[in-house]
């Protein structure tokens, strides 16, 4: 197989527990963000537009609808003779085979993978972020530096340093000391979990962290810092621009409120930076004569009767007459009944909000008390389900 | 999967299209928000199972062309199989241009020899619905018929919008006992969809019987001549039926899309149409951007007023400006407190500040691809 100078292998095997019921039957990078794309479309997208052909997905929590989703590749340009996008599973080899142990581990083990392509560079990307970035520069900063490894990162406030891996580099970029959540950070540079290794050289770590019983097989936790302590050339190359972790159900209705406004903080409409995704086949949107929709945003397939305010409405919507939606996000082929309420919300794939029910009401004393940890003010109503007519769902409730 | 091929001619338009055809086949002409024409005719043909199509392209097959690129959107793009687009080429006995739709079928007699389907569904490109041919054909296999015609019954025709308008007339048993072609005064209801089914055998001896005898046209030379030669039967289709074949029509099909019904029935979500994917962002309301009573693709960003209109793919609408009951192409950029009404905007149209474009219901008026205001 001819060589190929760099290669991405994405991380999307995590669960994502804490987007709750969403990622009940798929994995995190296949939940639907911005109306008509999955999570994964940012990274896939972001690596055509860098000029990476060759993309393994590392995957093995619910893969169903991520594999029916990536199919062959042809959405994002990436079915090709040589290279493409490639779902990665765990597998057994003889008579042994055992689960992705963690990020390292998972790379690990698709080692033969990447040995086909007998690539440079290696970028390890994870399936949950959403941002527009180019690698290639990314890949030119490693180069110039003469880099073992280049870790992303980004610029936090001080004050929330201590919740990321925090990165201390000198003057000239080179990382002399890595902390993982550190109680008094030294610096506000927070590793975006984006690596470029040398493949030569990532190789025998991953070989020598598996035979280590005690590492825990993370990259942030184990290779990084061996990496350092080894004294390889580690060095952080700075990312401005718009990143978000959507791996909380907050993040997630956040990163969506981004794209809203005549100045959004993330731009999809960027005819430079295209984000590619799998169509639906549907016909333009819809708005009827009685719909008011205002500051929003409407994908295909939609059919609004109703008012819609500072939200965003997937691909395949329906919104009946008098209902009303707002700072809420509907994903694909929900419907929402007449005169139903929806309020800051999330509604998931193909659940129905039958007539004159009410999404993230007041709660009042007959709610009860149900756990709001993972929604704090976010109210959820899970994929395929139906909120019976009527039905009030009081604020940070999930319904599943 | 049937046993059948399809073959779409793409040659004809009605001159009365005006600008909408300057630079285009009216299989390319752009419909309902995303679509051209020749979306339908495909998606038709692979929902109804059919994978061999043959495209015969005539003249202005440019862009055509640039839309189907491999038919790997309408799943066309296959190793047995798929699309073929057929443009003229000059040979010792083919000058290039074709004298008819017989002259067009044996230039690319090639093609339909190599297919290995009984069956050929033959179709024009300016007639517009959604539906499969497996009915049809199977009715076609049961009555022992030559050639089925599928037909529609029209009310309200507009006489002046005639083109290629095809009338049957049929026994109690649904036999065709006369073809009348553009008749001043139609004795029936009956109006052909555009679309017959076949043998391949047939055709390929009509064909060539019609060519040996100087006949170049399908339909007035061929099948009018054959209603007593031959068991043609008609098939009636009772959906919705859009002829594009003048500007009113044209503007009066998209601006029905704007009713449920209409749209429920082009747009079924059982035979989704097919078109070719330009990964545009979804639409953006910004601002005191507002639509109501309309379609709007992807890709465009509200800041004005919008009703009852049918926006394609990446239009703008700058704030102040008010967009009524008009149909505004791919790109079109409608500049600040400027107002069109009862406009036609052919693609990458832009419309400066503060004009005031508009036309009439009887007369949309259109402005031809790339015109600045």
């Amino acid at each position: 197989m001819p060589k190929k100078k760099i290669i991405a292998m994405l991380l999307a095997g995590g669960q994502g527990s804490r987007l709750g019921v969403l990622t009940k039957s798929m994995a995190k990078p296949a939940v639907p963000f911005g109306g008509k794309y999955r999570i994964i479309d940012f990274p896939l997208s972001n690596c055509v537009n860098s000029d990476i052909d060759t993309v393994g997905v590392l995957t093995q929590y619910e893969p169903l609808a991520l594999n029916a989703y990536l199919g062959s590749g042809q959405p994002w340009d990436l079915d090709r003779m040589n290279g493409g996008v490639f779902v990665l599973p765990p597998y057994v080899s003889g008579s042994k085979g055992q689960w992705y142990s963690g990020t390292a581990n998972a790379v690990y083990q698709n080692i033969p993978f990447i040995d086909q392509y007998d690539p440079e560079y290696v970028l390890i990307l994870s399936g949950d972020h959403i941002y527009k970035m180019d690698y290639a520069k990314m890949l030119k900063y490693h180069q110039e530096k003469n880099a073992d490894a280049t870790i992303a990162v980004l610029t936090v406030p001080m004050e929330e340093a201590s919740r990321f891996g925090i990165m201390n580099a000198d003057e000239d970029g080179r990382i002399y000391e890595f902390e993982e959540k550190p109680k008094v950070p030294k610096s506000n540079k927070a590793s975006m979990g984006i690596y470029i290794f040398n493949w030569r050289i990532l190789r025998p770590y991953l070989v020598a962290d598996e035979a280590d019983p005690a590492s825990s097989h993370d990259f942030g936790k184990n290779i990084i810092p061996n990496l350092l302590n080894a004294g390889a050339n580690l060095v952080a190359w700075s990312f401005n621009g718009y990143w978000k972790d959507v791996g909380t159900l907050k993040s997630l209705w956040e990163a969506n409120m981004d794209l809203l406004g005549s100045r959004p903080e993330f731009r999809l409409a960027d005819k430079d930076w295209r984000i590619y995704s799998k169509s639906a086949a549907m016909p333009p949107h819809y708005l009827g004569a009685a719909s008011e929709v205002k500051e929003c945003i409407v994908s295909e397939g939609c059919v609004v009767h109703g008012k819609a305010e500072h939200s965003v409405l997937f691909t395949g919507v329906h919104v009946e007459q008098g209902a009303e939606i707002r700072d809420s996000i509907v994903m694909p082929n929900a419907v929402i009944g007449e005169n139903a309420v929806v309020k800051r919300a999330i509604i998931g794939e193909g659940a129905v909000v039958e007539a004159g029910a009410v999404i993230g009401s007041e709660p009042t004393p007959e709610d009860g008390s149900y756990d709001t940890s993972l929604t704090s003010d976010i109210t959820l109503v899970a994929n395929t389900v139906t909120v019976p007519a009527g039905r009030r769902i009081p604020v940070g409730m999930i319904v599943k | 999967m049937e046993n059948a091929f399809g073959l779409i001619y793409t040659g004809d338009a009605s001159m009365q299209l005006r600008d909408l055809t300057f630079s285009r086949s009216v299989a390319a002409v752009p419909f309902g928000g995303r679509y051209r024409t020749i979306d339908f005719m495909l998606s038709d043909l692979v929902n109804t199972g059919i994978y061999n199509v043959g495209i015969i392209a005539q003249r202005n097959y440019h862009s055509l062309m640039d839309h189907l690129e491999s038919g790997k959107e309408w799943d066309l793009h296959r190793k047995r199989d798929g699309l073929f687009v057929l443009p003229p080429f000059v040979t010792h006995d083919n000058t290039g241009v074709y004298k008819g739709t017989v002259d067009a079928l044996r230039s690319c007699m090639g093609y339909i020899r190599r297919s290995s389907q009984k069956y050929v569904v033959l179709m024009g490109s300016h007639t517009i619905y959604n539906t499969t041919y497996n009915e049809m054909i199977k009715q076609h296999i049961a009555s022992g018929a030559d050639i089925t015609i599928m037909y529609n019954r029209v009310k309200d025709y507009d006489m002046s919008e005639q083109f290629d308008d095809l009338r049957l007339k049929m026994d109690a048993d649904g036999r065709v006992t006369d073809l009348a072609l553009n008749p001043a005064m139609p004795e029936t209801d009956c109006c052909s969809c555009d679309a017959f089914v076949m043998e391949k055998s047939i055709l390929e001896y009509l064909v060539e019987d019609a060519y040996a005898h100087a006949r170049y046209d399908f339909t007035s030379d061929v099948l009018l001549g054959s209603v007593q030669s031959l068991n043609i039967r008609g098939w009636e289709y009772k959906g919705y039926v859009a002829r594009i074949n003048s500007m009113n029509s044209y503007y009066r099909h998209n601006m029905a899309l704007l009713d449920k019904a209409v749209s429920k029935d082009l747009f079924s979500s059982e035979h989704p149409i097919y078109t070719k994917i330009k990964d545009e962002f979804p639409a953006r309301y910004v601002g005191e951007g507002r639509a109501v009573n309309s379609i709007v693709a992807d890709g465009c960003v509200i800041e004005g007023y919008v009703e009852n209109s049918v926006l394609f793919r990446g239009v703008h609408v700058a704030p102040g400006a008010v967009v009524r009951n008009s149909i505004l192409m791919q790109a079109d950029d409608i500049g600040e407190n400027s107002t069109l009404d009862h406009m036609i905007l052919d693609k990458s149209v832009t419309v400066g500040t503060e004009r005031v474009l508009s036309g009439h219901g009887s007369y949309p008026v259109i402005l031809r691809k790339g015109t600045k205001v």
